[in-house]
């Protein structure tokens, strides 16, 4: 099959990815979309080879999330500037929602148009991405190249497809999560309502320019975020912000960077980047085999602690785990074996 | 008997859009269609000066001339109107986000030949609304720019008495797909987001007021269902009064009239067997012109090889004897309006108006237009309408003659000549123009240019008017892309949403439904052999501004199981061959009208090829005659397609074995 002999050799791709150039970056995210089996063995190694120590040290990973229309993508335009005229490099993983399956399942991909607006750039990378229905606000993918981009730019942002109330996955991929807001909306109030406020680090209520609506969300938010007191010292900031007449933005930025200071001197980054590759797996293993997959391999407590035994190689590990599972099935499926 | 002379209507003013190449060429082509009994002058502008970009921008590259005139300062302005009287001639200009501007150059050229601003008439199109829906040409967001709009009429109402200073444009809604009911309530909508503006701007006092109501003019679209048409203008003419009456107190009925020009629908005219568009525009102009009471004020026609290409002067002026033909042997001017008491015709003019009250209604609760612009919700309802109209025409059911029924057809000779039938521009054009532009800058007072920047820059950041300011640069020898870029650094630029973003489930016609179930199966049969879904970007490289093809593409490719990219219009090669990088299409897709086919899809393959991508399909659609296609495909190009190829789903099934192909697949061959 000619499209196995084009896929990149891993290594090889890995360290011109660390080495920063775009086209291997771009190929690097092709294959790790790959579900094809070879493309998924080659996936792996392609992350155990960028892997190391500066994985669960270096970088930021920002998750942006909210209600469609809040300005997501605008605000991730307006924080881009900023972060390339301070010199930071950044890659961006724009989520945007499928069709459903019986009608056809396409996607529009229509963030990049709002993100960027410089024509070109060398230190800014978009790459855009359909949800392909899986639930939660990104896809499954996301999670391989946020560390891929990771391993290549200073900042990895994530956006997601605005649905509101069950984005929760973006808590298990961002070092820092922001919410952004929009004046006055009804999704805003019921999220606050619906008790997921947990999540976000970070509160940015955007379109400030419309004015008073704007400090009113923010004051209704402020109310209720610091209830939550999810981590002792963490202050759940809110700033009031406005991507079309930028302003705040700095300001929302320094508290993304003390938000990372502050993981990072409580000796948490490292272990909640581990946490949150853990979640996935386990996640991505119940998702494509089932509680029954999952028992297979021992339970999630074997699981975690299979990953923890070598944190730089979880992709690897899972992997295995996946083809641990998939001849099992087969020896279970085998005449005369027994059926539990 | 027939009527004596003096019983019979004026006629109409009759006006040829023209404009190529360069002033000198468009000046001489402006005197000869006078000298043929032409009653007034249309120009088209090349889109560099309508988006504000010199001739030696780089954005301009392979523009420069090519789709109508070039105005960089006042010398080509100057050369422009040689020998043509300007306090005599009715001259309309499509000029809009740089309305002001060429405002200025006219105004400016007349102070130098010692004639009165106060003894021009005419028209700048000024409007900007359209141009974020359909037409392409905007730069500035939408807040700066209905302030240039307001400036542009407080300006003229008090100096330029004769002009009309914005022209209500409903036209170009219908050539994005627009129903009748849109294109009269989204008319509307943008002649109240005008006037309430320039209220705003608080320049004009409350008894002057009405002459600026008056002021107001529109520019509409007639299609080739003429009755319906007919009906739309008089429906029109009820909503103005109404409008200008109620929400305007304008209570001399003489200001609340419609006033209105015409240029014909261009949309459904067709590169297939193209001496038909010949009728389809004789009886789109019956619309605007039957009823005497809804009549145009002036009318521009297409040619009948509008879908082929730009028209040669023979082309223009067989348009323009239609309209003579229809004046001056037929007895329509004879008569009152003959439609007056039908009461079929009343019935239709009150269902237009009931449905365009609705729609007028719902964008005002959306906190009127601009807000409805800037959430995407107007342009998403154009594209949805345009996708209904071509199903209908891929199922059969909007039959077009030649397209889609009745295709044999003999040779035509029309189209046999050498030269494609279509008008070719001077292709040292561009070249030339930049030399003259480079000369220009040389021989002026720098200071004085520097000084009259400065007093834009100071104009527009105070809110001041800005015509003072920008006659005065017009004097100084500015240039257009100096001008524009001045603006650009206080107002900043704006890119409105695509509209793509249509929901799916809502609509019910796809096409040929077996057809499209079909093509979903082999786009993710497709997918899963080469390991993940197919990805297509949908690119607009160049200044061109026809999005209608690029965004049908889009939608229909997402309707059958793509991923597809689309960043919107007016994008550069090489931001396009960085989107297909970064997004790792499968096939890149290119859409452009503008003529500058050659240039552009060489500039993007090489700029793919820059990124190692020299293997990643490119395929082309746009006006694109035969003889470039052959070209095209010889750079590399995959497949070419122009407006014969109405059927979306056999391209998509084009497109689907083109991945197929290139990635070591067998082709799956035509749909069943
Ligand atoms: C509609 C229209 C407009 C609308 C555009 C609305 C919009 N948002 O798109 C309006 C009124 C705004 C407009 C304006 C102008 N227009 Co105009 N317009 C047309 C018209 C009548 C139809 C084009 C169209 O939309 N067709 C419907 C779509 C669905 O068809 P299509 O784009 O051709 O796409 C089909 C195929 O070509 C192919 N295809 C196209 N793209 C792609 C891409 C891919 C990937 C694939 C696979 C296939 C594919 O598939 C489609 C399905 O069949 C044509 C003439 C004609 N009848 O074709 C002139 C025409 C294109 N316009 C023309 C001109 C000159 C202008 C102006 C520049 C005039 C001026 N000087 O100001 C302006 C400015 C526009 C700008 N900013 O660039 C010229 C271009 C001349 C040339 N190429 O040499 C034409 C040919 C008319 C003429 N004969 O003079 N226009
Ligand atoms: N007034 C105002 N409008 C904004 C602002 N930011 C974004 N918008 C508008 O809100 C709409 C949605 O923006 P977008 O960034 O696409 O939102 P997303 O869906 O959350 O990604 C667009 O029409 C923007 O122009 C802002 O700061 N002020
Ligand atoms: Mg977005």
């Amino acid at each position: 099959m000619t499209q196995i002999v084009d896929l990149p050799d891993p290594e090889q791709l890995a360290l011109r990815i660390l080495r920063r150039e775009r086209a291997a970056v771009a190929s690097g995210l092709n294959l790790l979309d790959n579900k094809l089996a070879e493309a998924r063995n080659r996936s792996a190694r392609l992350l155990a080879a960028l892997a190391g120590e500066h994985w669960l040290k270096d970088g930021h990973l920002i998750g942006i999330t909210g209600p469609p229309g809040a300005g997501k993508s605008s605000l991730v335009a307006a924080m881009i500037r900023e972060w390339r005229l301070s010199g930071r490099s950044v890659g961006v993983l724009a989520v945007d929602p499928s069709s459903r399956p019986e009608l056809g399942g396409g996607a529009l991909l229509g963030d990049r148009i709002r993100i960027k607006h410089a024509s070109y750039d060398e230190g800014l990378f978009i790459r855009s991405l359909a949800n392909r229905n899986q639930l939660g606000g990104v896809a499954n993918e996301v999670w391989p190249m946020s560390w891929l981009m990771l391993a290549c730019f200073d900042i990895v942002v994530i956006e997601t497809v605005g649905v509101g109330q069950t984005e929760i996955d973006i808590a298990e991929i961002g070092d820092t999560v922001c919410y952004v807001a929009q004046p006055a909306s009804g999704d805003t109030i019921q999220y606050l309502k619906s008790g997921i406020i947990e999540i976000p680090d970070i509160f940015a209520v955007n379109k400030a320019d419309l004015g008073a609506a704007a400090h009113k969300t923010a004051s209704e938010i402020g109310r209720s975020a610091p209830r939550q007191d999810r981590r002792e010292d963490w202050d759940y900031p809110v700033c009031l912000v406005s991507a079309t007449t930028h302003t705040g933005i700095t300001a929302m930025l320094e508290h993304c960077d003390r938000h990372r200071s502050f993981l990072a001197n409580a000796g948490w980054l490292d272990k909640l980047r581990l946490r949150h590759q853990r979640a996935w797996v386990v996640r991505l293993l119940k998702e494509e085999f089932g509680t029954f997959g999952l028992e297979l391999l021992g339970g999630r407590h074997l699981i975690g602690q299979r990953l923890s035994e070598n944190p730089s190689h979880q992709f690897a590990e899972y992997e295995r785990m996946r083809k641990h599972i998939f001849s099992r099935f087969i020896s279970i499926n085998q005449p005369g074996s027994p059926t539990t | 008997m027939p009527a004596a002379p003096k019983d019979r209507d004026q006629p109409w003013l009759m006006r040829t859009y023209s404009g190529h190449s360069s002033a000198k060429a468009s000046n001489e082509l402006y005197r000869t269609n006078l000298a043929k009994g032409q009653t007034g002058l249309s120009v088209a502008f090349d889109l560099p000066t309508q988006t504000g970009y010199d001739a030696d921008s780089p954005l301009a590259r392979g523009e420069v001339g090519k789709v109508g005139v070039p105005i960089s300062h006042i010398e080509d302005m100057d050369q422009l109107f040689a020998e043509i009287p300007l306090d005599k001639m009715n001259t309309s200009m499509t000029i809009n986000a740089t309305a002001a501007w060429l405002l200025s150059l006219y105004v400016g050229l007349a102070q130098r030949r010692g004639i009165a601003p106060s003894q021009l008439s005419g028209t700048t199109q000024n409007d900007i609304i359209k141009e974020y829906l359909s037409r392409g040409t905007y730069i500035y967001p939408p807040g700066p720019s209905m302030r240039l709009i307001a400036d542009t009429i407080n300006y003229t109402v008090k100096h330029v008495p004769k002009w009309n200073p914005t022209n209500v444009c409903s036209y170009h809604l219908q050539e994005a797909g627009a129903t009748p009911v849109q294109e009269l309530a989204y008319a509307l909508c943008t002649a109240m987001a005008v006037l309430d503006r320039v209220k705003a701007s608080g320049e004009i006092e409350a008894q002057a007021f009405p002459q600026v109501v008056e002021r107001i003019s529109f520019f509409v679209n007639a299609g080739i269902r003429f009755v319906e048409e007919c009906c739309k203008l008089r429906a029109f003419g009820e909503l103005w009064d109404q409008l200008t009456l109620t929400r305007y107190q304008v209570t001399d009925p003489k200001l609340r009239r419609f006033r209105y020009g015409v240029q014909v629908n261009s949309l459904g005219l067709t590169e297939a067997q193209p001496e038909n568009n010949v009728q389809r525009i004789v009886l789109e102009m019956l619309a605007v012109v039957l009823s005497k009471r809804a009549r145009a004020r002036a009318i521009q026609l297409p040619a009948w090889n509008e879908a082929m290409g730009l028209p040669r002067p023979w082309d223009q002026q067989w348009a323009l004897r239609m309209q003579q033909v229809m004046a001056f042997e037929t007895d329509l001017l004879e008569y009152g309006d003959i439609l007056d008491g039908s009461p079929v015709i009343a019935a239709k003019v009150s269902e237009l108006i009931e449905g365009a009250r609705r729609e007028i209604e719902n964008v005002e609760a959306q906190g009127g237009i601009i807000a409805a612009i800037e959430s995407g919700y107007i342009k998403r309802e154009l594209v949805g309408s345009h996708m209904d109209r071509l199903r209908a025409i891929e199922s059969g059911d909007l039959k077009i003659i030649g397209v889609n029924c009745f295709q044999e057809t003999a040779e035509s000779p029309l189209t046999l000549g050498g030269d494609g039938a279509i008008m070719k521009t001077d292709p040292a054009a561009e070249r030339e123009q930049i030399e003259r532009l480079q000369a220009h800058r040389r021989n002026r007072n720098d200071a004085e240019v520097r000084a009259a920047l400065q007093a834009l820059t100071d104009a527009a950041k105070s809110g001041e008017n800005v015509m003072p300011g920008s006659i005065r640069c017009a004097l100084a020898g500015v240039s257009t892309g100096e001008w524009g870029d001045t603006l650009r650094a206080v107002f900043g630029e704006f890119r409105p949403p695509t509209g793509i973003d249509i929901a799916i489930d809502s609509r019910q016609v796809l096409g040929k439904k077996d057809q499209v179930s079909e093509l979903r199966e082999r786009v993710a049969r497709t997918g899963n052999a080469i390991g993940r879904p197919l990805k297509l970007l949908v690119g607009k490289p160049g200044l061109d501004g026809h999005s209608n093809g690029a965004e049908q593409v889009a939608v229909k490719a997402r309707d059958v199981g793509f991923e597809v990219v689309y960043d919107g219009i007016r994008l550069t090669p090489q931001q396009i061959a960085q989107a297909a990088q970064e997004e790792g299409v499968h096939v890149v897709g290119l859409s452009i009208l503008s003529g500058s086919h050659m240039e552009l899809v060489e500039s993007v393959l090489q700029e793919l090829r820059s990124r190692d991508l020299a293997n990643l399909p490119v395929i082309a659609g746009g006006i694109i005659p035969r003889e470039d296609a052959e070209r095209l495909v010889a750079l590399g190009v995959r497949a070419v397609y122009t407006p014969k190829d109405f059927s979306l789903n056999a391209i998509m099934g084009d497109i689907v074995d083109l991945v197929r192909e290139c990635n070591g697949l067998e082709r799956l061959g035509l749909l069943h």
